[in-house]
C-alpha cells in the first residue's frame, strides 16, 4: 500500500492556514477569485485572536478628522516603527485600509457612528489623527464574525481543530501540506497549487502574555522549516496596559481605547509619569514608549503595588464607560473586583505582537518559496520596530486580501499536477508519533514553563548582552528536553501532545528572537538594550534576516532596506502638517 | 472536527434530575403558589356575583358592570376573560406559568423527563400569538377603570378621597404600566421598524423599551393589587371593612 | 452524556506541588469528567486556590501538573473568545469567567462538558451543528441604492446581538434542544440572534421570517429565557431579540387583521 492510501486527502487550489482576520480575508478573496479553497485552523472558527483586538481598525477614512490622508498614515506608521518598515507595505496598508473596512460595512459590520450617520473613529496612540474605526472595544470580534458570516457562504471548506506541522514541495514548489486533527489525533494531507499561512504570533512564548494558547509560532517555522526567510525577528511588542493583579488574570489584555478615550496613566504617587517620558503625546505615545515607562517608574520604586501602573478613566462618568468601553468595565468587575467607573486599573506590559515574521514580497505577499504566501502577524516587514494600535487590523484585512488574490492567481497560473513526497510525509508522521514511543521523558508543560521563564526574563523589555547569551544557551537545552518529551494517553485531543508539537516551534522562534536582539546593538522601537541605549542610524539601514542553514542550524544575517522612492522620502522629510 | 454529527439517541433523563446545588425548585414553587393563589381568590370572586360595589367604588374584577337579562351568572364573566387572556398570552407570565405549571423546563438545566414537545407551534398554545389582540381588549377596560376611579372621587356629586379611592386608583395605574410595558405594545410602538425617522416615535420606543426591562416587576404588582382592590370593595360592601374618608 | 456511560470514582492528585500543612493556601477539590463518547468517569482533583482564580486555571492546573492530556477548549480566558464553555455544577458557564471564590470553602466543584452536544473526549464536545444551522441563514443583504448612513440610535439594538461570543451556552441550556433534542427543526436562541442581527439592521434587504418560523422553528421556543440567565454577554436574548422577532412572525402570519390588509392592499 502507498503512504498516500493511508491518510485523509483533500485537495484544493488554496489552502488557507489560520482563520483570524488575515486568513479569513484571503480565503473569501481567493474563492471570490474562483478558486477552490479550503481554510485549516487550529480552533473552532470565530475563535481566532483576531477576537481580542478591542481598540479599532486605523485606516484614513477622514469621517472626524476632515485633513486625514493615507500620506499621513503612512507617515505616522513609519515614525512608529522606526523608519525599519518595508515603506511598500507600509504605503500600500495607508492606501487601501479605508476601502477594506468600508468593504467590512457593506458586508454587515455595524461600526459605531458619528452624528452624520458614517463611521466614528477615535484617537489612538501614535497616530496624528483621530483615525481608529470600532465599535465599542470589541472591533476584533465585528470584524471576525462579519468575516466568517460571509465565508461561510461562499462554499469555503473550513477544516477546525487541524494542525498543520509541515509543508509539502514538489521541486521546490509547494504541493501541500500535513497535519493532524486535534479530534483524533489522525493524520491528514491537504493538496493545494498554493498556501497562505495566517497563523499569527508567538506570544505564547513569554509567561505574561495577552496570547492564547494557539500563538506558537507555527506558520514561521513551517515557512523557516521549508526554506523562506524571517525578518526582524527581534521586535516583540509589548502592550503597556496588562492586567496584573490578581493572579489568575495576569496578562490580559486593557485595551489602548481607555488611553484613547482619556485614561491618564499614575504612579503609586498619583504623579502622571508620561509627562515626564513624553510631554507632546503623553498617555497617547507609542507603545513602546509608554511600555518602558512603567517598566522605568517601577525601576525607581514608584509603581503600583503590584509591580505596574495606575490606568484611570474613571473621570469620564460611568455613563461613558459602560458605553464605550463595555467589555473592559466588566472584565474589571468580574474578574479583579474593581469597578473603572470609580477607581483606576492596575496594569502592567503584557506581550502582545510580533513585528517580525515571514519575509514577503510587499506587492503580492508571497515568500521565497514559489506557492507559499503570508499575511498578518506571521508575516514581518509592515510595521517595522514597532507596530501602532489599531494598525494590525487593517494590516490583516489590506494583506489577507493581496494574499487571498495573489495566492489564487498563483494557483491559476500553475495548473500541472503536483506530486507529494511520499518520504516527506513518513518523515512528517514520525516525528509526531515519536512523542508517544519513549518509556520515560519529561511532560511537555514543564518545559514550556521553563521557555516561558526564561524569554521574559532573558528577552523581555529590556535586553543585555549577558542575558541574550545566557538565553541562546539555554535555548539549546531546551532545544533538547523538548524533542525528548513524554505523552501520555492517546492520540484522541490531548493537549498535551500538541503543547509538544507547538514547543518546538516556540523554542525555534524563540533562539530567532535572541539571536536577532544580540545582533541589533542599539535601542529602537520595541528593542531596548541596557548596553545599547540609544538609536543608532548606521542600524536603521538594515533589517535582521533569520534562515535554516544546509546543515540544520539557524543563521543570521543583515539586509540592507529596500530603498524608498523619492517622493515618499520627501514626505517622510517634510516638517509635522498639523498637531491636535 | 468532522462535520457528520454521529448522534445516538440521547437517554431520556427522569424529571428533576440535574447537578444543580442550588435552590432551583424555590422559585418555580413562589410563582406556582403566588399565582395559584389569585387564580383561586380571582375564580371565587367572580363567582360570587354580589358585594362588589360599595359607594362609589366598583371592584375592577366587575368593571364595566354589564347586567343584562339574558345572563345568568355573575356579571364579571362577561368580561374577565379578557385581563384573563391578557395575562394568560402575556410572555412575562407565560415564562412564569410553563415553568412552575407545565415544568417545561422547571428550571435553567434541570431535565424535564420524557415527554413529547410541540411548544407554540401546535393547538392550543398556538393561540399565544394573538396576545395583541388581549392587549387591544385590555386597553378598552383600561378606559373603564380610569372612569371607575373618577367615579371613585365622587362621593354624591362631592368630591372626596377615601381610602378605597386610592385603591382603585393604585390598581389602575398599576394596570396601566402592566399593560404599557406590554411586549406586544413595545413592538406595535416601534419594535417592528428597523430604523426611526421619527425621533418622537424613536423617544416613545425607547421610555416603552426601558419599562419592558420591568414588566415582570409590574406583572406581580399589577396582579396584587387588582386582587386587593376587589378584596377592599367586597369586605366594605360585606361590612367587614369600614372605608375611611380621607377628604 | 450517552446511554453507556459509566460513571466511576478516581481520585487524583499532584501530591508533591501541593504546599505542605501550616500553609495557608486552600485547597480546592474538582470532580472533572473523563472520557470520551462512549465512558467515562468521574475524577477527582486538588487544586491550590490562588487570588482571582477562576475554574479555567484550576483545568490548567491539572493539564500542567496532573493530567497533561485532559481535552478541554479554550483561547482568550478573558470572555471574549467564548471556547471555554462547561457546565460547572451543573450550570452552563465560561470556564475563565467562573471565579472560586462564588463557590464556598470546601465545596466539591463539578466540571462536564455541555450537556446538549456529543462529547469528542473529556470537557470538548462536538458543537459543528451550530456551524450547520448558522450556514442555512441567509446572510446580510444591503438594500438596493443604500448611502450607507445610519443613525446611532438605529445600529444600538443591533450592536447588542453583535457582542454574541459564539460560546453556545444558550444552545447548551436551551430545554428545546437540551431536553427534546429537536436539532433537526430548531435552530436555537443563538441563531435567533443572529437573525435578529439582521432583520433588524437598517439597511439589509432580506426577509428571513418565512425561515424563522418554518425551518427554524421559533415556535418552539416558549420563552422560558434560562438562554438570558446564562449568557455571559448579557444579552437579553428573550426580551431583545426572540421575542420582536415572534412578534414580527405575528405579523405576517398569525395577525388576522394584517394577513387580510395584506390581502386586499398589497399587489402581488
Amino acid at each position: 500500500m502507498s503512504t498516500l492510501d493511508r491518510f485523509e486527502i483533500h485537495e484544493h487550489d488554496v489552502i488557507v492556514i489560520g482563520a483570524g482576520g488575515a486568513g479569513l480575508r484571503a480565503a473569501i478573496e481567493a474563492s471570490t477569485n474562483g478558486a477552490s479553497v479550503g481554510l485549516v485552523c487550529k480552533s473552532l472558527l470565530g475563535k481566532a485572536h483576531t477576537v481580542m483586538a478591542e481598540g479599532g481598525i486605523a485606516a484614513a477614512v477622514a469621517n472626524v478628522d476632515k485633513q486625514d490622508d493615507w500620506q499621513v498614515h503612512f507617515k505616522d506608521t513609519m515614525k512608529g516603527g522606526k523608519f525599519l518598515n518595508n515603506w511598500r507595505m507600509a504605503q500600500l496598508h495607508a492606501q487601501e485600509a479605508p476601502e477594506r473596512v468600508l468593504e467590512l460595512e457593506r458586508w454587515g459590520a455595524l461600526f459605531d457612528r458619528t452624528n452624520d450617520g458614517t463611521i466614528l473613529q477615535r484617537p489612538f496612540g501614535g497616530h496624528t489623527y483621530k483615525r481608529l474605526c470600532h465599535v465599542g472595544d470589541r472591533t476584533g470580534l465585528e470584524m471576525i464574525r462579519t468575516l466568517q458570516d460571509k465565508g461561510v457562504h461562499m462554499g469555503i471548506d473550513v477544516y477546525m481543530e487541524c494542525t498543520i506541522t509541515k509543508l509539502l514541495k514538489d521541486d521546490g514548489k509547494i504541493s501541500g501540506a500535513f497535519g493532524y486533527w486535534r479530534e483524533n489525533g489522525k493524520f491528514v494531507i491537504f493538496k493545494a497549487k498554493s498556501i497562505i499561512l495566517a497563523t499569527g504570533g508567538v506570544g505564547k512564548a513569554y509567561k505574561v502574555t495577552s496570547n492564547s494558547w494557539e500563538y506558537t509560532a507555527d506558520g514561521q517555522i513551517l515557512a523557516y522549516d521549508a526554506g523562506a526567510e524571517l525578518i526582524d525577528t527581534e521586535f516583540i511588542q509589548f502592550h503597556p496596559t496588562g492586567m496584573i493583579w490578581p493572579p489568575g488574570v495576569i496578562g490580559i489584555l486593557v485595551t489602548e481605547a481607555v488611553r484613547g478615550e482619556g485614561g491618564v496613566l499614575k504612579n503609586k504617587d498619583g504623579f502622571r509619569f508620561m509627562e515626564k517620558y513624553d510631554p507632546e503625546r503623553m498617555e497617547l505615545s507609542t507603545r513602546d514608549v509608554v511600555a518602558r515607562s512603567i517598566y522605568l517608574e517601577n525601576k525607581d520604586g514608584r509603581g503600583s503595588p503590584h509591580g505596574g501602573a495606575f490606568l484611570d478613566i474613571s473621570h469620564k462618568g460611568a455613563d461613558y464607560i459602560k458605553k464605550k468601553l463595555p467589555s473592559m468595565y466588566h472584565q474589571f468587575k468580574e474578574l479583579a473586583d474593581v469597578d473603572i467607573t470609580t477607581g483606576p486599573m492596575e496594569v502592567g506590559p503584557t506581550c502582545h505582537y510580533s513585528m517580525g515574521g515571514v519575509k514577503v514580497e510587499a506587492d503580492t505577499t508571497a515568500t521565497s518559496i514559489p506557492g507559499l504566501f503570508a499575511a498578518g502577524e506571521v508575516a514581518g516587514g509592515m510595521h517595522g520596530a514597532n507596530r501602532l494600535g489599531g494598525n494590525s487590523l487593517s494590516d490583516l484585512l489590506v494583506f489577507g486580501r493581496r494574499a487571498g488574490l495573489h495566492a489564487s492567481e498563483y494557483a491559476k497560473k500553475n495548473s500541472s499536477k503536483l506530486k507529494l513526497d511520499e518520504n516527506e510525509m513518513k518523515l512528517a508522521e514520525k516525528e509526531m508519533i515519536s512523542f508517544f514511543e519513549r518509556d520515560e521523558g519529561e511532560n511537555p508543560y514543564s518545559v514550556h514553563t521553563d521557555l516561558q521563564e526564561l524569554m521574559q526574563n532573558k528577552v523581555g523589555i529590556f535586553r543585555i548582552e549577558e542575558d541574550l547569551k545566557y538565553a541562546i544557551e539555554q535555548l539549546k537545552i531546551l532545544k533538547e528536553r523538548a524533542k525528548k518529551t513524554k505523552i501520555e494517553g492517546s492520540r484522541m485531543y490531548n493537549p498535551g501532545w500538541h503543547m509538544a508539537y507547538d514547543l518546538q516551534n516556540m523554542i525555534i522562534y524563540s533562539e530567532a528572537i535572541a539571536k536577532c536582539a544580540l545582533q541589533r546593538k542599539e535601542s529602537r522601537g520595541a528593542h531596548s538594550r541596557i548596553d545599547y541605549p540609544n538609536t543608532d542610524p548606521e542600524h536603521g539601514k538594515w533589517n535582521s534576516i533569520v534562515k535554516k542553514s544546509n546543515d540544520g542550524s539557524l543563521v543570521i544575517e543583515k539586509s540592507p532596506l529596500p530603498e524608498m522612492p523619492k517622493e515618499l522620502q520627501d514626505l517622510l522629510k517634510e516638517k509635522d502638517l498639523v498637531k491636535k | 472536527m468532522s462535520a457528520i454529527l454521529t448522534e445516538k439517541p440521547k437517554e431520556k433523563e427522569s424529571f428533576g434530575k440535574t447537578q444543580r446545588k442550588d435552590l432551583w425548585w424555590f422559585e418555580p414553587l413562589v410563582y406556582a403558589v403566588g399565582f395559584g393563589a389569585f387564580i383561586f381568590y380571582a375564580t371565587w370572586a367572580a363567582f360570587q356575583g354580589k358585594h362588589y360595589e360599595y359607594g362609589p367604588y366598583l371592584s375592577p374584577f366587575y368593571s364595566p358592570l354589564i347586567v343584562v337579562d339574558w345572563w345568568k351568572f355573575s356579571p364579571a364573566f362577561l368580561i374577565l376573560w379578557i385581563p384573563a387572556g391578557f395575562r394568560m398570552t402575556c410572555y412575562y407570565y407565560r415564562k412564569a406559568y410553563y415553568r412552575s405549571y407545565f415544568m417545561d423546563p422547571p428550571a435553567c438545566g434541570v431535565s424535564e423527563g420524557c415527554k413529547k414537545y410541540t411548544g407554540e407551534t401546535a393547538f392550543p398554545l398556538i393561540f399565544q400569538n394573538l396576545h395583541r389582540y388581549f392587549l387591544l381588549g385590555a386597553s378598552v377596560l383600561l378606559c373603564f377603570l380610569w372612569g371607575d376611579v373618577i367615579k371613585a372621587f365622587n362621593f354624591n356629586g362631592h368630591f372626596g378621597v377615601g381610602v378605597g379611592s386610592l385603591v382603585l386608583l393604585a390598581n389602575t395605574f398599576l394596570l396601566t404600566m402592566y399593560s404599557l410595558t406590554c411586549h406586544s405594545f413595545r413592538h406595535l410602538i416601534g419594535g417592528f421598524k428597523d430604523s426611526f425617522k421619527c425621533g418622537y416615535q424613536y423617544n416613545l420606543y425607547e421610555k416603552i423599551s426601558c419599562g419592558n426591562k420591568h414588566h415582570m416587576f409590574w406583572a406581580w404588582v399589577s396582579l396584587f393589587m387588582v386582587g386587593f382592590a376587589d378584596l377592599y370593595v367586597r369586605l366594605c360592601s360585606m361590612g367587614i371593612w369600614t372605608d375611611v374618608r380621607l377628604i | 452524556m450517552p446511554a453507556e456511560c459509566t460513571i466511576k470514582k478516581e481520585s487524583m492528585d499532584a501530591g508533591h506541588d501541593l504546599p505542605g500543612e501550616g500553609h495557608k493556601a486552600r485547597i480546592a477539590t474538582f470532580k472533572v469528567f473523563r472520557g470520551d463518547k462512549n465512558t467515562g468517569s468521574e475524577v477527582e482533583y486538588k487544586v491550590p486556590v490562588e487570588e482571582g482564580m477562576v475554574v479555567l486555571d484550576a483545568i490548567h492546573y491539572i493539564q500542567r501538573n496532573i493530567s497533561p492530556d485532559l481535552a478541554v477548549r479554550w483561547n482568550c480566558k478573558a470572555a471574549k473568545c467564548g471556547s471555554c464553555s462547561a457546565e460547572v455544577n451543573g450550570k452552563p458557564r465560561l470556564m475563565c469567567k467562573t471565579r472560586l471564590d462564588d463557590f464556598s470553602s470546601g465545596e466539591e466543584i463539578k466540571v462536564y462538558p455541555m450537556k446538549s452536544f456529543p462529547v469528542i473526549k473529556d470537557l470538548a464536545c462536538d458543537v459543528s451543528w451550530n456551524f450547520e444551522v448558522n450556514k442555512k441563514i441567509t446572510p446580510f443583504t444591503p438594500k438596493e441604492n443604500t448611502s450607507w448612513i445610519m443613525n446611532q440610535r438605529d445600529i444600538d439594538r443591533v450592536q447588542e446581538f453583535r457582542k454574541c461570543i459564539e460560546c453556545f451556552a444558550c444552545q447548551n441550556v436551551c430545554h428545546v434542544i437540551r431536553d427534546h433534542d429537536l436539532k433537526p427543526k430548531f435552530a436555537g436562541p443563538r441563531f435567533f440572534v443572529r437573525v435578529a442581527g439582521l432583520e433588524m439592521h437598517p439597511l439589509d434587504g432580506a426577509d428571513r421570517l418565512e425561515a424563522l418560523k418554518n425551518d427554524m422553528g421559533i415556535g418552539f421556543c416558549n420563552i422560558t429565557k434560562c438562554c438570558t440567565e446564562v449568557c455571559p454577554e448579557d444579552i437579553h436574548i428573550t426580551d431583545n431579540a426572540i421575542i420582536p422577532l415572534k412578534e414580527r412572525v405575528v405579523d405576517r402570519y398569525f395577525d388576522p387583521v394584517k394577513i387580510i390588509l395584506r390581502k386586499l392592499f398589497v399587489k402581488r
